[in-house]
């Protein structure tokens, strides 16, 4: 799977959860200012993103990630 | 329950408590859904003692400062310990600060050794100037760098116990960021001890209760209630190493967690799935909720009924496990129709007001009857006093004076001297106290703003981030400081801002977006005149808030959230709106953690 690919199934992840439409989403999008979500609604998201990929992040993992394209990067390291 | 008044330190109580509790469980750490971890008070000792015991061989003893960078965990509780019976200072620092946050504190606290884990250790690249460090949970393989493992810790014989008086320092808790001036305070055993007995008073906790720790261990409240409070009743401390909520919901059920702290952000997002959960159920069942919720705020008013809330409303209490007692929320202010809302619903919040610089809290609600518009009234033993007050408003600067308040900050005689006169501390907040004794708060004179997270910020630290924005002259507030009367708990960051040229929107933008979520400033405004300055060229706040106030607030325009592309997403406008326009400017936007 690369990096690209990742970053699609999160932004389509993201668009589902958050009901809006993934092709207004992009890879370096601030994903809190972009879907205007807080930490909880983000930790939510991660479950999703986890039970997707069946990957588990741990939360020490998320600090300073911001992007969706970020996130890729984490997840990518643990697929 | 300890009783703490024959003791003379946090140690001394802790140590008999290990024994007097000895089968019963002091901690259970969950990764997850899996435990990961547990022990009963005689493992808590026998665990701690090795780390005491490489702690003496390490050179700690009575005074040694041991700072610890650690999540919430079981190591953190058992490092703490093993610090006190070595007579040490703990330094709790904030693992979620930068490295370099985190550097210059190591660097002004001067710790002797250092206590950490591994993901807070490469952060900082194993590069610190403390001479001995333990790192936990070092994957096989990973360089140490000089330090050693701390599953592995011990010494070369048995721990030896270094007592203490009650007038020695306890802690070094550091209450601000890098860009001022670092405030350690300094905290006594008898500030603790106190503390405990004042709470305990109110809330006393019973063996077999269990309390989840959340909030961070270094913030003053965790280190209270999920430290020295549980652990002195012989209760169980609960430590999740996410904070997923389907994880958290879940070691609220399973763990059947009776007491917990949170900060009023956390209060929110709960409050957020129990309406969630009824808009799902049919209009029907809705319209029963309210009837037996309204039944049950009827029947609770004067003071709180479990059994029977628990009764009346058991969906709502089957969501938080069915067995929660009480939540403390603190921290930041809590909105008082939210905390009501709770209350109501047969699950009691615990608001509390305190500071770093007075051990915990200095005034609670008893909820003897709760006042969700108030913080309480003043713990026993603890002096609250209105200064400087308005003969109109009645308002005015609270001071406190009492057993809990410091010994002053570590290695600071001007700011010590600026808080403490007398005895008494100058809070910098303002507030009134009504006829039955409870204190309201309606604002801060000094320059701290704490966040709906709970997290200490000061406008210098943000105003040195933005130091070469173009433009001459720009100050850092609370919205609430120049607009006081809005609810507390919504506040938000503003900056003020003169002669800014046509590029200070973009460039704040990127500079906002690079800042910790906590210290971003949601919005700017125009001020045309020279900021009122002291003679030293400090900006006098309170002048320039006064003046500031005159001005329409919709004048505040957003701060423009930075995009990639090219075309901006829909819904989104190039130019910043003003607060009212949009109504979502002033969104508060926390990040992965509370």
């Amino acid at each position: 799977m690369t990096q690209n690919d990742i970053t699609t199934k999160l932004i389509s992840l993201a668009a589902e959860r958050f009901q809006q439409e993934a092709s207004t989403l992009s890879a370096a999008d601030d994903l809190f200012d972009r879907l205007g979500i807080d930490s909880y609604q983000a930790l939510e998201l991660l479950s999703d993103v986890e039970n997707a990929f069946n990957v588990e992040v741990p939360d020490y993992e998320l600090q300073g990630v911001h992007t969706f394209a970020a996130l890729a990067e984490v997840i990518g390291r643990r697929l | 329950m300890i009783t703490p008044d024959r003791y003379a330190s946090l140690g001394e109580l802790l140590r008999d408590a290990l024994i007097q509790f000895k089968s019963d469980v002091a901690l259970i750490e969950l990764n997850r859904k899996r435990q990961s971890a547990s022990y009963t008070y005689l493992e808590f000792k026998r665990t701690a003692d090795r780390l005491a015991s490489a702690l003496e061989h390490a050179g700690v003893n009575a005074g040694s400062r041991v700072a610890i960078i650690m999540s919430n965990q079981s190591k953190w509780l058992l490092s703490a310990y093993s610090i006190l019976f070595r007579g040490g200072v703990i330094v709790p620092i904030d693992y979620k600060l930068s490295p370099e946050e985190q550097r210059a504190l190591l660097q002004h606290a001067t710790p002797n050794v250092l206590i950490t884990e591994h993901a807070s250790w490469r952060g900082l690249a194993g590069k610190t100037a403390v001479p001995t460090t333990f790192v936990s949970e070092v994957p096989e393989g990973a360089e140490l760098a000089g330090a050693h493992r701390w599953e592995d810790a011990n010494g070369p014989k048995p721990p030896t116990f270094v007592p203490r008086s009650r007038s020695d320092v306890a802690t070094l808790v550091y209450s601000s960021g890098t860009g001022g001036a670092p405030k350690g305070c300094m905290l006594t055993h008898q500030n603790y001890l106190e503390q405990y007995r004042m709470l305990v008073e109110l809330f006393p906790l019973e063996q077999g209760d269990r309390y989840f720790s959340i909030l961070p261990t270094n913030h003053a409240i965790d280190f209270m209630c999920g430290f020295i409070v549980p652990l002195a009743c012989g209760a169980t401390v609960v430590h999740q190493r996410t904070l997923r909520p389907e994880f958290i919901n879940h070691t609220l059920k399973n763990q059947r967690i009776t007491h917990m702290a949170v900060v009023p952000l956390i209060l929110e997002a709960f409050e957020r799935r129990i309406q969630e959960t009824l808009q799902e159920r049919p209009e029907l069942i809705q319209a029963a909720f309210g009837l037996v919720g309204a039944l049950n705020a009827a029947l609770t008013l004067d003071k709180p009924r479990r059994a029977l809330s628990r009764r009346l409303l058991k969906p709502v209490h089957d969501a938080f496990g069915g067995h929660l007692k009480l939540l403390f929320c603190g921290g930041a202010f809590v909105d008082a129709k939210r905390a009501q809302y709770f209350y109501d619903l047969g699950l009691p919040v615990v608001i509390g007001y305190g500071l770093t610089e007075a051990c915990t809290v200095l005034t609670v609600n008893d909820l003897n009857p709760f006042h969700g518009d108030t913080v309480g009234r003043p713990l026993r033993g603890v002096q609250i006093e209105i200064r400087n007050e308005d003969p109109e408003t009645r308002v005015g600067e609270v001071w406190a004076k009492g057993p809990t308040v410091m010994q002053g900050y570590f290695r600071d005689e001007d700011q010590t001297a600026e808080v403490l006169v007398d005895g008494w501390l100058k809070t910098g907040d303002l507030g009134t106290i009504d006829a039955a004794g409870h204190l309201r708060l309606v604002g801060r004179r000094k320059n701290m703003i704490v966040t709906a997270g709970g997290k200490n910020i000061y406008p210098e630290d943000i105003e040195s981030a933005f130091e070469d924005l173009p433009c001459e002259e720009l100050a850092v507030f609370a919205s609430g400081y120049i607009w006081p009367g809005e609810a507390l708990a919504e506040e938000h960051l503003v900056v003020a801002v003169r002669d800014a040229t046509s590029e200070f929107p973009r460039i704040l933008a990127t500079k906002n977006r690079r800042l910790p979520e906590h210290k971003r400033v949601a919005g700017y405004i125009a001020y045309d005149e020279a900021f009122p300055r002291t003679a030293s060229m400090k900006v006098k706040r309170n002048e320039l808030a006064i003046r500031l106030r005159s001005l329409d607030r919709n004048l505040v325009r957003s701060v423009a959230p930075v995009h990639s592309s090219a075309s901006l997403p829909t819904g989104t406008r190039e130019h910043p709106t003003s607060v009212l326009e949009t109504g979502t400017v002033f969104k508060k936007r926390p990040r992965w953690s509370s």
